[in-house]
């Protein structure tokens, strides 16, 4: 392949990168911060994919959708959590495992009651309908590069919000050290709930970038959560910058493996995380156990 | 009570840290047969971390640890348990909803049953039980075999986790704060049990009661911040300036 | 072997209850029995880890439809083989395949070893869907094994079939029940239990519970390529889904409908898992909201409310949401007769499983 087509996987694979980073973010501060598995996060995905697709229907464009995503989804999921998650912290395994997938099937049904159970598109924004040239042979879809530009920013947001904030200290602190949840004290309540609302709002947000991507239909959040658990397992516990890295190096390994060796290339991210289990289990940016 | 010579489990210049922090510094002691060891020094200098690291659950960050002679140090916590290193844990650490005999019994197993033998029905591991019988006995725990260990009041259940160090026939002891939580009398019988068990095994023992300490102790090491501060037999200990000013002046 | 004679007399009982169905029921029913009793199968091998153990697995379907494919793939296109070889067959490949996942997940813990089973699980579901090696998304049908030992083969004609089937489920069943009991009664199940209520104290006292845990999980995943086995000869179908991760959750559903701690909790679960499965159906053939709601004037939403209802998976998320919320214990913490309750080991403290 020529070394246009090579860039252009790059980028693909960046982007890709960047969509899982902002999904296994919020799957890791919840899980880091409440300990706490959610199934349910590649759905929240698909619900905000739908969004994209209801939303430019009946408007015409998905930028409008954006900060529905982002404001539905953090009011969204505090619901969630003020309503059923915080009754399940203390529980086991077992009833968390089972919750969450209860509510993976009661958003498939609603999505089928609601929209179908067909194949739609959405339409990339006119507005970055056309290609960046870069050099003389090779240009860049627009779009692609919009949604680079915004994971990257709301990349830099969390990372702002978890390093420089009094509640990003304390979830750094309650990440590395669970005990500490009950030292924060009466502040606990209203971390989970932002955490919670933070996480669901990204998980939406990733949905409404990747609806003119990838095409909204059914089942389409479980690929994302399961790939998500894969950057999760690579990046670390809790650890938010594990997790872009090693939703960067997922992205470029699964992209690049499609163009090159597209045979084995579906396998190629489990033999990654097979090859990081054995070599360091707690993650390549997690504490060492 | 004069301790056989050659040292069963001795470290040298054992250190570890967690980040930059060091809990233990440069630590080498010796444990033999038939004498009680008593670590003592305030909280945090260290001596759980060292109980953790003889006990193979943590790696040292330097240093060597010895058993019988024989490098041990990134030996497992099962691996030094199968070793004949038996510990006890400082906030009780049992099986709640099981029974005293069986609590006492998966002790015992791990040790006396070969893997051969696992698919043996449990009710035929007579050899076991009788092991486990007489592990009870000692304790005085017999009478209480068939209660809900959970159930059990906090002394009985420190007796439980001296039952299953003991179990495995180990021959060297870790016995981190025994007495922790204990009421007069129930300590009193526990001090009666520690003093005896001294004789069969190279004992370590944690406590923070220097009446019981300087009473049972062969030898004692005292530990500040992670370092060794003195060593030596209880008289020399309780002489030692250093340590009034450090530790016993103190109230700890 | 088994606990009591009154534990014996129960499962004699059960056997004989279930054994009688066939004389009892339309063929229909019968085959629907056989699923409920492969379902079983498939909860009965996985309580082996989340009862017993304390690991809770979502990539346990992935040996069940592992077993399943692989009966596929050692069929020739024309005749089935004997169950003397597929059986086998089915039942090693799924223990190679646990013993390779359960090698690498279970170097972690807790909700990692429940992210990478599932990631692992995933894996095998990919390699059935995204390849042509097992008909790819459609699913391939397939020659049933034969019932055939050492030259002697058991014919059986068409409209006998279901009978056959369910029998032969019945009998694995049994066995494995049997099997596992006796597992759990030897020294072994000792270990297990004691790794289910503090492994920490576990590896103190001496044992090397990773070893404990992936023996466990291999013979949990064998067994499950037994019932994966059993589905491939049930439906003489096997499609991508059988392999997927819903298959793993709604084994577990079953073992929290039944109970944690028994052996026929699952098998309980199963039953009444698939059973519920067809409630929309039923609903679906009689129509009684849609004509409720006629006989009152409220026609239209008569219509909508009878569709939800009809909703297998609505109905599923919400049974597991009720069980989950109210009956934290499952069906057990309903007063059940104290026969059908423990057969191995001291009730759990819920509590002392949580260790992340």
């Amino acid at each position: 392949m020529s070394l246009a087509g090579f860039l252009a996987q790059l980028l693909n694979g960046v982007q890709y990168g960047l969509l899982l980073f902002l999904i296994a973010s919020g799957l890791t501060l919840i899980f880091g911060v409440m300990g706490i598995i959610n199934l349910a996060h590649g759905s929240l995905f698909m619900v905000g994919a739908y969004v994209a697709f209801l939303v430019t229907r009946s408007v015409g464009s998905v930028w409008l959708a954006l900060p529905v995503a982002l404001l539905a989804g953090a009011a969204f999921g505090a619901l969630l959590e003020r309503g059923l998650f915080r009754h399940f912290y203390k529980r086991d395994h077992l009833d968390q495992v089972l919750l969450t997938f209860a509510l993976i099937l009661l958003f498939e049904e609603a999505r089928s009651i609601f929209v179908g159970n067909d194949f739609y598109s959405v339409p990339v924004p006119t507005a970055f309908d056309f290609s960046v040239p870069i050099t003389a042979g090779f240009s860049y879809s627009a779009y692609r590069f919009a949604v680079i530009g915004v994971c990257l920013a709301l990349a830099v947001a969390l990372f702002l919000w978890i390093e420089r904030t009094r509640m990003g200290a304390i979830i750094r602190a309650a990440a590395e050290k669970p005990e500490m949840v009950d030292v924060i004290g009466i502040d606990a309540r209203r971390v989970h709930m932002t955490v919670f609302a933070v996480g669901t709002a990204l998980a939406l947000t990733a949905g409404v970038l990747a609806a003119p991507l990838y095409s909204v239909y059914p089942g389409m959040g479980d690929g994302f959560l399961i790939i998500s658990f894969v950057v999760v397992v690579i990046g670390g516990l809790g650890s938010i910058s594990g997790a872009f890295w090693s939703a960067l190096l997922i992205g470029l390994v699964d992209t690049l493996g499609k163009a090159y060796v597209p045979a084995v290339a579906g396998l190629a991210i489990y033999v990654l995380m097979a090859a990081v289990l054995l070599w360091r289990p707690t993650g390549l940016f997690g504490q060492r156990g | 009570m004069k301790a056989d010579s050659a040292p069963v489990l001795e470290t040298t210049a054992l250190s570890k840290s967690f980040g930059g922090l060091a809990a233990v510094r440069d630590v080498s002691i010796a444990l033999r047969r038939g004498e009680l060891h008593a670590v003592i020094g305030p909280n945090g200098a260290g001596k759980s971390t060292l109980v953790n690291l003889l006990s193979g659950e943590l790696k040292p960050t330097s240093g060597e640890i010895r058993l019988d002679g024989r490098l041990v140090d990134s030996a497992s916590a099962p691996r030094m348990a199968q070793a004949g290193v038996a510990r006890s844990f400082q906030r009780t650490n049992i099986f709640p909803p099981l029974s005293v005999l069986e609590n006492v019994r998966l002790a015992a197993q791990a040790i006396h049953t070969p893997t051969r033998e696992l698919l043996r029905p449990r009710s035929s591991a007579r050899d076991l039980d009788a092991r486990v019988a007489v592990v009870l006995e000692h304790i005085g725990l017999h009478e209480a075999r068939d209660r809900i260990a959970g159930t059990l009041s906090h002394g009985e259940q420190r007796l439980i986790e001296i039952a299953m160090t003991l179990a495995g026939d180990p021959r060297v002891l870790l016995l981190d704060e025994p007495l922790a939580g204990m009421g007069n009398e129930e300590s009193e019988a526990m001090a009666r049990l520690l003093k005896g068990l001294a004789r069969d095994y190279a004992v370590l023992l944690i406590e923070h009661d220097m009446d019981f300490v300087f009473s049972v102790a062969d030898r004692m090491t005292v530990m500040v911040e992670g370092a060794l501060l003195a060593s030596g037999a209880p008289q020399e200990i309780r002489a030692d300036a250093a340590v009034q000013r450090a530790y016993l002046g103190a109230p700890s | 072997m088994l606990p009591t004679p009154k534990g014996a007399f129960a499962l004699a009982a059960g056997t004989a209850m279930l054994a009688m169905l066939p004389f009892m029921a339309q063929p229909y029913y019968v085959e629907l029995a056989t699923t409920a009793l492969v379902a079983a199968m498939l909860a009965l091998s996985l309580q082996l880890l989340v009862g017993c153990t304390g690991l809770v697995s979502l990539g346990h379907g992935a040996f069940y439809g592992l077993a399943a494919y692989t009966v596929y793939l050692v069929t020739p296109e024309d005749a089935g083989l004997s169950i003397m070889i597929t059986l086998p067959l089915a039942v090693l490949t799924a223990g190679g395949a646990a013993l390779l996942v359960g090698a690498l997940s279970l170097r972690t813990r807790g909700f990692f070893f429940l992210m990478v089973t599932l990631a692992f699980g995933q894996m095998i579901f990919f390699i059935f869907h995204d390849t042509k090696l097992g008909g790819g998304t459609d699913g391939a049908y397939l020659a049933r094994p034969a019932l055939s030992f050492l030259g002697l083969e058991l014919t059986y004609t068409r409209r006998q079939r279901p009978v056959y089937l369910y029998y032969v489920a019945l009998v694995q069943l049994v066995a494995m029940y049997l099997f596992l009991a006796f597992l759990l009664r030897s020294l072994f199940g000792r270990v297990l239990e004691g790794i289910r209520v503090n492994e920490h104290r576990m590896r103190a006292l001496g044992y090397d519970t990773y070893r404990y845990k992936l023996a466990a999980f291999v013979i949990a995943g064998a067994l499950a390529g037994a019932a994966g086995h059993m589905w491939a000869m049930h439906r003489a179908f096997v499609n991508p889904e059988i392999v997927g991760w819903h298959r793993s959750a709604e084994a577990l559903l079953m073992i929290l409908l039944g109970g944690l701690q028994s052996l026929h909790g699952p098998i309980l679960g199963a039953l009444a898992f698939t059973g519920l499965g067809e409630l929309p159906q039923l609903v679906g053939d009689a129509k009684p909201l849609a004509r409720f709601f006629a006989t009152i004037g409220l026609d239209d939403f008569g219509v909508r409310v009878q569709a939800l209802a009809e909703r297998k998976l609505l109905l599923e998320g919400l049974v597991i949401l009720a069980v989950v919320l109210a009956l934290p214990r499952g069906l057990a913490s309903l007063r059940l007769p104290r026969f059908i309750r423990p057969a191995y080991g001291e009730p759990p403290a819920r509590d002392e499983q949580v260790r992340p």
